[in-house]
């Protein structure tokens, strides 16, 4: 109470300082009311200028492939199904790869500093621009894998996915690539819940003779499980949106294939592709694509937080 | 294969053979000799930070979950030194149950905590039995009968902490560890822990550590008091001893130290 | 057999043997590509440094001789990450302030917080794509279209939502005594934030918001039709209305090119960028664990 009372005289005493006072106060209000403004700005804009493409296909545009400039005929299909394709197959991938990595630098099967070490090299990979791995996946990705792909094709050909001839860059190569991003994403967000897990909890398991995978597996995992799926969602968001490195590899063709070993499209890629040329209703309807992205990842974003409020009161 | 040590008494379940135990270069007890009595409850007692937990820890291989924690000389149990390259910890810790200071129930339900442990002990028998019979025997069945489904954390801190001796009780284990059990509880529950553990002794050796006396005098048949001093070898650190041990009543009434002397009439501690 | 010992073909052994296995194959499957990765870039970009790059402009693809040098893409970054930063940084740091210091976590700053978080999440390209829309096709900028203020106004929606973060979490940490303290001595909320607990948590917040500049370097889906890119020097305030290069775009354009050349110049980019943001990041982890020591002492 005393305290208040000070600031209160002073107040009184400096009508200038009480004044600008007020005005820091509302200058932070405005300014941190802009991340609301930029945000709702971006959805409105890319919602009215896909309006006219909205109007003109309705929901069809998702389900039509045809992407022809010259019929100005536009859907979408291809680019959605690629995005969904590689980023759920790319996330298929990484979470187990990044789940035993965190699991692997969490217990004590190495020395500490050899786990930190691990640990703080592969958050440093996340800070790689995609560019550049986009460019890496180019040169020497895409060679390294090319008798690899065209194992996979004489074997499993018969598989929708590998039904194609590999033929130079493809989705697959995009998903590999996504799972060399999304590595660090889930490794350090599963390492994090992982050492969030209160020790007593292992303490408890070991305490009862349990061994330490059964601990793992029956204990620690389940108690971290909510921090891991947020990360598992935040790194889809990521890969649905990322758009670099899988433009500079995917192959950018809207010839729609079930197979992942044909060239193909997302929407990033298309958006990054055509964006600059393009004109006329075809805008309308990049933008109209850029819409179904962002809903896609506003909802998986949202769906993350929305997890990480709902499980982090639970200890 | 190590040989019964001759000299030990048929009814020692566990003995420490001139035991020290470092956390990296830091000696936090040293040179241990002492034995523990089938279907005894012992206490260890002493000021903290002598090092009674660590010890205690010690007997079942939980201080392996420590980094950089050693030990040098024997624990045997059941005729076999526990810090043999061979022993397998895990096996250690079925035999050797441990009850920890804060209650550490499974985020699962009441039932799921019992069984979890039981399961993995490949308990085969019928569950809902023993899980009844652990918590009677835990003194908590009357509480939480009727809400076998709820999580284990929707128990009071006395009734968590007698879910976990019910864990423990579950996997029917030879001794019993418990590291100041009743440490973060109210008296009643304290009460209830030690009519527990008065009805557990039938059939378990069990390994106390407390910093209450009364309790210590209460539910203990032996009592061994730990202390600390400052070494000259040492860098300063105190390292901690195991000062005497001897029945709980000569321990309280005539304890051959001045330093039991001492700490058991609260001159320090 | 002596029961207490470990016996390997235990149900339970052979499973933990087997889980552990696996997780140390899953460790060398996910790290060692990375460690290839990061010295193939170092090693084959390093090797295509030489000074002209930096001085010179690039040629048009097209001639496999001599491509030329980056200096306008570099000059463009530094300018583009400098927009970015003349912008997102007083906002960020603003917006953060408001959060922490004076919205106690009523409704309005939760719905702030949510807003950074899915700010956060919204795919760069849709930041390109906002600006492509309010600013480079409506020539608001005093009739230019792609420029490279369009590509920085870009680039700080990405950067906007880690400044503010970081400027929050760590105006956080600052304990509540010394705020007390200087608004006990009858000092304003301002010159308590200003004086008081900005200068505190200025050093995590500086570090967060240099990882942030960092990582908006390397960024290019905002650039590619905001910026665009260009062949010239720039010379004067003026350019900042034209297209503008940056070390991303050139990655991009030269990766894509058919010519060796160019695709030389593209991973002699790559080294620059690779390295100057992992120095960056190395760099703000060491100070990080330095402050961090000095304080338990
Ligand atoms: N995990 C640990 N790492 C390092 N030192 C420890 C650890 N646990 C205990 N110690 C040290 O060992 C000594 C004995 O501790 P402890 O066994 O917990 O004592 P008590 O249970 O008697 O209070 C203390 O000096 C303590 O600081
Ligand atoms: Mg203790």
């Amino acid at each position: 109470m005393e305290e208040k009372l000070t600031l209160f005289k002073n107040r009184k005493r400096f009508g200038i300082e009480k004044n600008i006072d007020i005005i820091f106060k509302n200058t932070a209000l405005v300014l941190s009311s802009f991340v609301a403004i930029i945000l709702l700005g971006i959805i409105l804009v890319v919602f009215f200028q896909s309006f006219e493409s909205f109007s003109r296909y309705g929901l069809k545009f998702l389900v039509t492939s045809e992407w022809n400039p010259v019929k100005d005929e536009y859907g979408a299909f291809t680019a959605i199904y690629g995005t969904l394709v590689t980023s759920f197959l790319s996330l298929l991938i990484t979470i187990p790869l990044g789940v035993g990595t965190a699991i692997f630098i969490t217990e004590d099967f190495v020395p500490k500093v050899v786990r930190e070490i691990i640990g703080s090299f592969v958050e440093l990979l996340a800070a790689i621009p995609s560019v550049v791995l986009g460019l890496w996946a180019i040169f020497v990705m895409e060679p390294f894998f090319r008798a690899f792909f065209v194992f996979l094709h004489n074997f499993f050909g018969w598989i929708p996915l590998f039904s194609t001839e590999p033929t130079g860059r493809n989705s697959l190569l995009a998903i590999l690539i996504l799972v060399v991003m999304l590595l660090p994403i889930v490794t350090s967000i599963a390492r994090d819940s992982l050492n969030q897990v209160p020790k007593k909890l292992r303490n408890a398991a070991y305490g009862i003779g349990a061994s330490r995978w059964k601990t793992i597996f029956s204990v620690i995992l389940p108690a971290a499980l909510s921090g891991i799926m947020a990360g598992v969602l935040l790194a889809l968001g990521r890969a649905m949106g990322e758009t670099m490195a899988v433009t500079m590899i995917i192959g950018n063709s809207n010839a729609f294939s079930w197979s992942i070993l044909s060239p193909g499209y997302t929407i990033s890629s298309m958006l990054a592709n055509q964006f600059g040329e393009a004109d006329g209703s075809q805008v309308s309807s990049l933008f109209y694509a850029a819409f179904v992205l962002m809903i896609l990842s506003l909802v998986v974003n949202i769906f993350a937080q929305w997890l990480v409020k709902k499980f982090s009161l639970k200890y | 294969m190590i040989k019964t040590n001759k000299k030990t008494p048929k009814n020692i379940i566990l003995s420490l053979e001139n035991v020290s135990i470092s956390y990296g270069t830091f000696e936090a007890v040293r040179n241990v000799f002492c034995n523990f009595k089938k279907g005894d409850i012992t206490s260890l007692i002493g000021p903290s930070g002598c090092g009674k937990s660590t010890v205690l820890r010690s007997l079942n291989r939980m201080n392996d979950l420590i980094p950089n924690c050693s030990l040098k000389g024997t624990v045997l149990f059941d005729g076999t030194n526990i810090y043999d390259k061979r022993v397998d910890p895990v096996e250690v810790r079925r035999r050797i149950g441990m009850v920890f200071q804060q209650p550490n129930p499974f985020p699962k339900s009441i039932y799921e905590n019992i069984a979890f442990g039981a399961r993995i002990n490949g308990f085969v028998g019928d569950m809902d039995e023993l899980v009844e019979s652990s918590l009677r025997k835990a003194a908590l069945w009357d509480e939480c009968k009727d809400k076998l489904n709820d999580s284990g954390y929707s128990l009071s801190g006395g009734q968590q902490q007698r879910l976990c001796i019910a864990r423990t009780i579950a996997i029917e284990p030879e001794i019993i560890l418990m590291d100041e059990p009743c440490s973060a509880l109210d008296p009643i529950s304290t009460l209830k822990i030690e009519e527990t553990m008065h009805e557990l002794k039938k059939n378990y050796t069990i390994i106390i550590v407390t910093h209450n006396m009364q309790q210590a005098l209460r539910v203990s048949d032996m009592t061994a008091f730990f202390n600390a001093i400052e070494y000259e070898d040492g860098d300063g650190g105190k390292v901690g001893y195991l000062a005497e041990v001897n029945t709980t009543k000569k321990i309280f009434n005539s304890p051959k130290e001045k330093t039991t002397q001492e700490y058991i009439s609260g001159k320090f501690g | 057999m002596n029961s207490l010992y470990y016996q390997k073909r235990l149900s339970r052994n052979i499973g933990d043997t087997f889980f552990t296995s696996l997780s140390v194959i899953c460790a060398l499957i996910a790290i060692l590509p990375l460690i290839f990765l990061v010295t193939y870039i170092l090693i084959k970009g390093g090797s295509q440094i030489t000074p002209e790059l930096f001085t010179l402009e690039p040629n048009p693809p097209g001639d496999d001789l001599d491509a030329g040098g980056i200096n306008p893409a570099l000059i463009g970054t530094l300018i583009i990450t400098t927009i970015a930063s003349i912008i997102a940084i007083p906002v960020g740091v603003g917006g953060g302030i408001y959060l922490a210091e004076y919205s106690k976590g009523g409704a309005f700053s939760r719905f702030i917080r949510f807003g950074v978080n899915v700010l956060a999440g919204v795919p760069s390209i849709i930041a390109g794509v906002f600006i492509y829309a309010l600013i480079v096709s409506t020539k608001i900028l005093f009739g230019s279209m792609y420029s490279g203020l369009a590509g920085g106004m870009a680039l700080s929606i990405l950067m906007l939502p880690t400044v503010i973060k970081t400027t929050d979490e760590g105006l956080k940490l600052v304990p509540n005594e010394l705020r007390y303290a200087s608004l006990g001595v009858g000092a304003s909320m301002y010159t308590t934030i200003l004086k008081v607990t900005l200068p505190s948590a200025i050093r995590s917040i500086a570090t967060g918001v240099v990882l942030g500049i960092a990582r908006a370097a390397g960024e290019t889906a905002p650039l590619i039709f905001t910026a665009l890119f260009s062949y010239y020097y720039i010379t004067g305030f003026g350019d900042l209305f034209y297209e503008m290069g940056s070390l991303a775009v050139l990655i991009y354009n030269f990766a894509l090119e058919p010519y060796d050349a160019q695709n030389k110049l593209a991973w002699a980019a790559s080294f620059i960028l690779v390295l100057s943001i992992l120095s960056v990041n190395i760099f703000s982890r060491i100070l990080a664990a330095f402050t961090e020591k000095t304080k338990r002492v």
